[in-house]
C-alpha cells in the first residue's frame, strides 16, 4: 500500500513533513523540539517540565485563558511535554481548523508570555505531580531502573525535585528556551486531510524569520556503571524490571531486535505470556519493550506480582531470556511479523499515530520510510537473524530493580 | 444505508455498519452481563469468566486460542464492565472469517478446572495491581458505598476473599444463565460483505442455547448521601469523589449531561481546570457522567497533597452550586460542543472506534446513528437545555467520598 509524504527544510533548518490522508476529516501536528530533560542543568532538574506547561499559559496577543479558549474553540486535543532528549507538542482536530491551530501552535513555540504571576502554580502542579509518583509505583520503578541503567545526563526524568522546582525562576526558563527552542533540529509533522501547497506556505510563513540556534550536544558520562537495587515499600505487589543493552532504532539488526522482543512479548502466545502469566499464572502484567535512541537501544523487561511469587516470576522471566540463544521457530517468528503488519496498516487509520510516526523516522533516520519499505524490513525477518542478532548482543548483565515489600536475589 | 441489522433464529442479534474503504475491520461479541448481574456469593465472576474465555475450548487449548489469534496479526482483546462483557478483535479484512471463527470458539468455553485455578492466581494479581493504584481503588470503594446495596455498586474484579471462594461450578452456573445467544450482540464495522458476515455468524453461532436472562433491579439507585471517607495510611494523596445522580443511558437528556460535563470538568478550559489544576492545588481534576440501564451518575473527582484536599473540596462545592445557581454561559456551551465535534470526529475514524458506537447505540436504545447525526444530537443542547438538567438533577449536593492519609475532608 503507497503512501505519499512531503517534506521540505525551510532555510533556518526547520524540517515540515506531511502525510495526505483523503479518506479522513481530521488532521493532526506533531512537533520535535530539541528541548527535552537531558539539556537541563542539573541544578535544575523539572526545567523542561516547567516550559512545557508555562508555554501554554498565555502566547503571543493572548494571555492564558484566551489562548486556552482559542485551543478548545477549535477542538484541538493538545498536548505538550518533556521527553527525555526533545520536548514535543501534539495536537489534532477536525481538518478545516488545523490551519488556525497552527497558528497557535506557532505563538506557543516562538512567542510564549511565561507570566511571571503563574510561577507560583506551575511549580505548585510540578509539586502535585512529584507527590503523585509515589501512588504509582509502576512509574517509579521504571523511574528508578532507568536513573540506575543509563549513564547521565540521559538517566534523567521529567519530575525534578522538591528542591529543584522551589528553585526554578522564569529568567531560568526564559534562558532555556532561548537556548534550546531552535528550527534547526526541530520537526513539525502534519497527516490528515491537508493541502499541501498551502500547509507549506504557511508554515514558511509562521516559521521562517525563527532564528537558527547553537546546537548543543549533551557530555554523556562515559563512565557510568550501571547499578542493580531495590527499593522497599509496603505495597500489594512487588514491581520487577531490568534493562540491558540492545541496538539503535538506526542499526542494521534493529528490526531483528524487534523480532526478538516479539518472539519474547508480541501478543498472548509470546513466550513470556506463555511461560510467566498462562503456565504458572504469576502475574496479571509481564512484558519486553525496546527502547531506541539515536546512538543506543536497550531491551526493557517488566512484570509485577504478589511479594511470595515476586522471586519465582524474576527467575522464570530471566530465564526466558536466556533462552533466546537457543534459538527461536519459524511459526513465532511469523506471529510476530503478522502482529507488526497490522500495527503498520493500524497506523494509517489515525492521523495522530501517522504524525508522530513520520516525525520519528526523521529525526532517527533524517527521512521518512515508506510503508513499502517497512513491510519489506518486516518480511525479511527471519528466525536465523534474530539467532544472530541474539549473539552479537547476547542477553548478560541486566540492571535489576525491584520495587516492595522485600528485596529479590539476583543472580550471578 | 451502510448500517445492516440482523437476528438469528436463536435470538443472537447482528449488527454491522460497512466502510468501504477501511484498511482494516473490527468484530466484537457483546455479552449483555457484568457485575450488576452477579450475587455476593459469585461477586467477580463476570470479570473472572472474561478471562476464562481464552483459556481453552473443546476445540482449542489455552496456547492454541493465543496463537490463532496472534498467527493472523489480530488486535484482540476483552473487557467486563458493570453491565457488558466485550470480547473484540480488529485484524486486516483477508482475516476476517479466522477472526470470527477463534471468537465464535471461545465463547463456548471449556472452563476446565486446571486452568481455572491457574487463573484464579492471575485474577488475584490483578486484584493486587489495581489495589496499588489508589484512582482505581478508590473508585471502586467509592461505588460501594454511594449505590448502598444497588447492584451496580458492585466491584468488578471482586474481592481476594470473593475471588478465592469462588467455585468453578459457580462460574458454570453462571455462563450458562448469562450467555444465552438471546443476550449476545455480534457488532462488525469495516469494509465487510454483509450478505456472507451474518452466513458466518449463522454457521457459527446459530446452535447456541436460546434465551433472554434479563436483568433484575432495573431501577435507579437511591444513592446514600452524606460524605464518607476510606483512610488508608499508605496512600500518599488524597483522592476525593463526588457523585450524583444524573441521566440514564437511556435517557434523552444525556447528552446535555455529556456537554454540561464537558463544560464543568474537561481537561483543559473547563471551571475544574481553571479553579483546580491551573492553579496547581490539584494533581489530577475532573468531572464525567457514567450511563447505564435505568441509572446515571454525574462525577467528579480529585487528587490532590492532603493538606490542601478540604479547600479543593470547598472549590468543587461553590463551582458545583454555581452552575446549578446559574447554569453556563453561551460561549462556555459553544466551546464544549466544539471539543465534543472534534473528539467523535477522530473517534470515528477507526473501525474499531465505529463498531464501538454502533454497538452501544444498539445495544443500548436499539438506535443507528451515523456520525453526522450523533453530532446533531450534541448541537441540539442549548442553555436551557442544561438548564432544565440541571434542575432534574442537581448537581449541588453531592455524595462526597475521599480515599487518603485524611480521617475527613469536612
Amino acid at each position: 500500500m503507497a503512501n505519499t509524504v512531503f517534506s521540505h527544510t525551510l532555510p533556518n533548518g526547520l524540517v515540515l513533513l506531511a502525510e495526505p490522508m483523503d479518506y479522513v476529516r481530521s488532521a493532526a501536528v506533531h512537533v520535535l523540539i530539541p528541548a527535552g530533560c537531558a539539556h537541563e542543568p542539573a541544578a535544575n532538574a523539572g526545567l523542561a517540565s516547567a516550559l512545557s506547561e508555562m508555554i501554554n499559559r498565555g502566547a503571543g496577543e493572548r494571555d492564558s485563558e484566551q489562548l486556552m479558549l482559542a485551543l478548545d474553540s477549535l477542538g484541538v486535543d493538545h498536548n505538550v511535554g518533556p521527553g527525555l532528549l526533545n520536548l514535543f507538542l501534539s495536537g489534532s482536530t477536525i481538518a478545516k481548523n488545523l490551519p488556525a491551530a497552527l497558528e497557535l501552535f506557532a505563538d506557543i513555540i516562538l512567542r510564549p508570555r511565561m507570566p511571571a504571576d503563574e510561577l507560583d502554580a506551575v511549580q505548585a502542579q510540578m509539586l502535585q505531580d512529584l507527590q503523585g509518583l509515589e501512588d504509582s509505583p509502576q512509574e517509579q520503578v521504571m523511574l528508578e531502573l532507568q536513573s540506575r541503567y543509563y549513564p547521565p545526563p540521559l538517566n534523567k526524568d521529567r519530575y525534578g525535585t522538591e528542591a529543584s522546582i522551589a528553585g526554578l525562576t522564569i529568567e531560568k526558563m526564559r534562558f532555556y528556551h532561548r537556548r534550546h527552542f531552535r528550527p534547526n533540529g526541530t520537526i513539525l509533522s502534519v497527516a490528515g486531510r491537508i493541502d499541501w501547497p498551502r500547509l507549506k506556505t504557511q508554515v514558511e510563513r509562521l516559521f521562517g524569520d525563527w532564528p537558527r540556534g547553537e546546537e548543543t550536544p549533551l557530555a554523556i558520562d562515559g563512565s557510568h556503571v550501571p547499578r542493580s537495587g531495590h527499593i522497599a515499600k509496603d505495597k500489594q505487589q512487588t514491581q520487577i524490571t531490568f534493562a540491558f543493552p540492545s541496538v539503535a532504532v538506526t542499526h542494521p539488526s534493529y528490526f531483528a531486535a524487534r523480532g526478538a522482543v516479539g518472539v519474547l512479548s508480541s501478543g498472548m502466545s509470546s513466550r513470556l505470556f506463555t511461560e510467566v502469566r498462562e503456565k504458572r499464572g504469576l502475574c496479571y502484567s509481564v512484558y519486553a519493550s525496546h527502547e531506541g535512541m539515536k546512538d543506543r537501544g536497550t531491551i526493557v523487561g517488566y512484570s509485577g506480582t504478589r511479594p511470595e511469587r515476586a522471586q519465582e516470576t524474576l527467575d522464570v522471566m530471566l530465564a526466558e531470556f536466556a533462552r533466546l540463544r537457543d534459538g527461536v521457530q519459524q511459526d513465532e517468528i511469523d506471529r510476530t511479523k503478522a502482529g507488526l503488519k497490522t500495527s503498520l496498516i493500524m497506523q494509517q487509520e489515525s492521523t495522530s499515530s501517522r504524525a508522530g510516526a513520520i516525525a520519528r523516522d526523521w529525526y532517527y533516520l533524517n527521512r521518512v520510510r515508506s510503508f513499502d519499505e517497512i513491510q519489506s524490513e518486516i518480511d525479511g525477518l527471519t528466525p536465523k537473524k534474530v539467532v544472530d542478532y541474539v549473539e552479537e548482543f547476547p542477553f548478560r548483565d541486566p540492571t535489576i530493580v525491584t520495587l516492595g515489600p522485600n528485596a529479590l536475589t539476583i543472580p550471578n | 444505508m451502510p448500517f445492516h441489522t440482523h437476528s438469528l433464529p436463536n435470538g443472537l442479534e447482528i449488527v454491522g455498519e460497512t466502510l468501504p474503504t477501511s484498511r482494516s475491520v473490527g468484530v466484537g461479541f457483546y455479552v449483555r452481563t457484568g457485575s450488576r448481574d452477579e450475587t455476593d456469593a459469585e461477586s467477580g465472576v463476570s470479570h473472572f469468566l472474561e478471562h476464562m474465555l481464552f483459556k481453552g475450548t473443546p476445540n482449542r487449548t489455552a496456547l492454541d486460542v493465543n496463537l490463532h489469534f496472534d498467527r493472523i496479526g489480530a488486535k484482540s482483546n476483552a473487557y467486563t464492565e458493570y453491565e457488558s462483557t466485550v470480547y473484540y478483535t480488529a485484524v486486516l479484512p483477508e482475516y476476517l472469517p479466522d477472526a470470527v471463527d477463534i471468537l465464535a470458539d471461545i465463547l463456548r468455553p471449556s472452563l476446565r478446572q486446571e486452568d481455572f485455578e491457574t487463573e484464579k492466581q492471575v485474577i488475584l494479581e490483578e486484584i493486587g495491581m489495581y489495589a496499588d493504584m489508589p484512582p482505581f481503588d478508590a473508585s471502586d470503594k467509592a461505588r460501594r458505598i454511594y449505590f448502598g446495596d444497588h447492584p451496580l455498586g458492585n466491584s468488578i474484579l471482586g474481592s481476594a476473599e470473593s475471588i478465592t471462594a469462588l467455585t468453578r461450578d459457580q462460574m458454570q452456573a453462571y455462563f450458562d444463565r448469562r450467555y444465552a445467544a438471546g443476550n449476545i450482540l455480534v457488532a462488525t464495522a469495516g469494509p465487510i460483505d454483509w450478505a456472507a458476515f451474518v452466513d458466518l455468524i449463522g454457521t457459527k453461532c446459530g446452535h447456541w442455547n436460546a434465551g433472554h436472562p434479563g436483568r433484575t433491579r432495573l431501577e435507579a439507585a437511591r444513592p446514600v448521601i452524606g460524605s464518607h471517607a476510606i483512610h488508608k495510611d499508605n496512600v500518599n494523596q488524597e483522592h476525593v469523589m463526588v457523585m450524583a445522580p444524573g441521566p440514564a443511558v437511556e435517557d434523552a437528556e444525556r447528552y446535555a449531561a455529556d456537554v454540561l460535563a464537558t463544560i464543568v470538568g474537561d481537561d483543559t478550559g473547563s471551571r475544574f481546570y481553571w479553579e483546580l489544576t491551573h492553579t496547581g492545588t490539584v494533581e489530577t481534576s475532573g468531572f464525567g457522567i457514567d450511563t447505564n440501564q435505568a441509572n446515571g451518575t454525574l462525577g467528579g473527582y480529585f487528587s490532590s497533597d492532603p493538606e490542601d484536599a478540604v479547600e479543593n473540596l470547598r472549590i468543587v462545592r461553590r463551582i458545583l452550586g454555581e452552575v446549578q445557581a446559574k447554569g453556563v454561559t453561551a460561549e462556555e456551551l459553544a466551546v464544549a460542543k466544539s471539543k465534543i465535534a472534534s473528539r467523535l470526529v477522530r473517534r470515528n475514524e477507526r473501525p474499531m472506534g465505529r463498531m464501538g458506537a454502533v454497538a452501544a447505540a444498539w445495544m443500548n436504545n436499539r438506535e443507528y446513528d451515523d456520525i453526522d447525526t450523533e453530532l446533531g444530537r450534541y448541537e441540539a443542547v442549548t442553555v436551557r437545555s442544561i438548564r432544565q438538567l440541571l434542575e432534574r438533577f442537581p448537581i449541588d449536593r453531592p455524595t462526597v467520598v475521599s480515599y487518603g492519609p485524611l480521617a475527613s475532608v469536612e
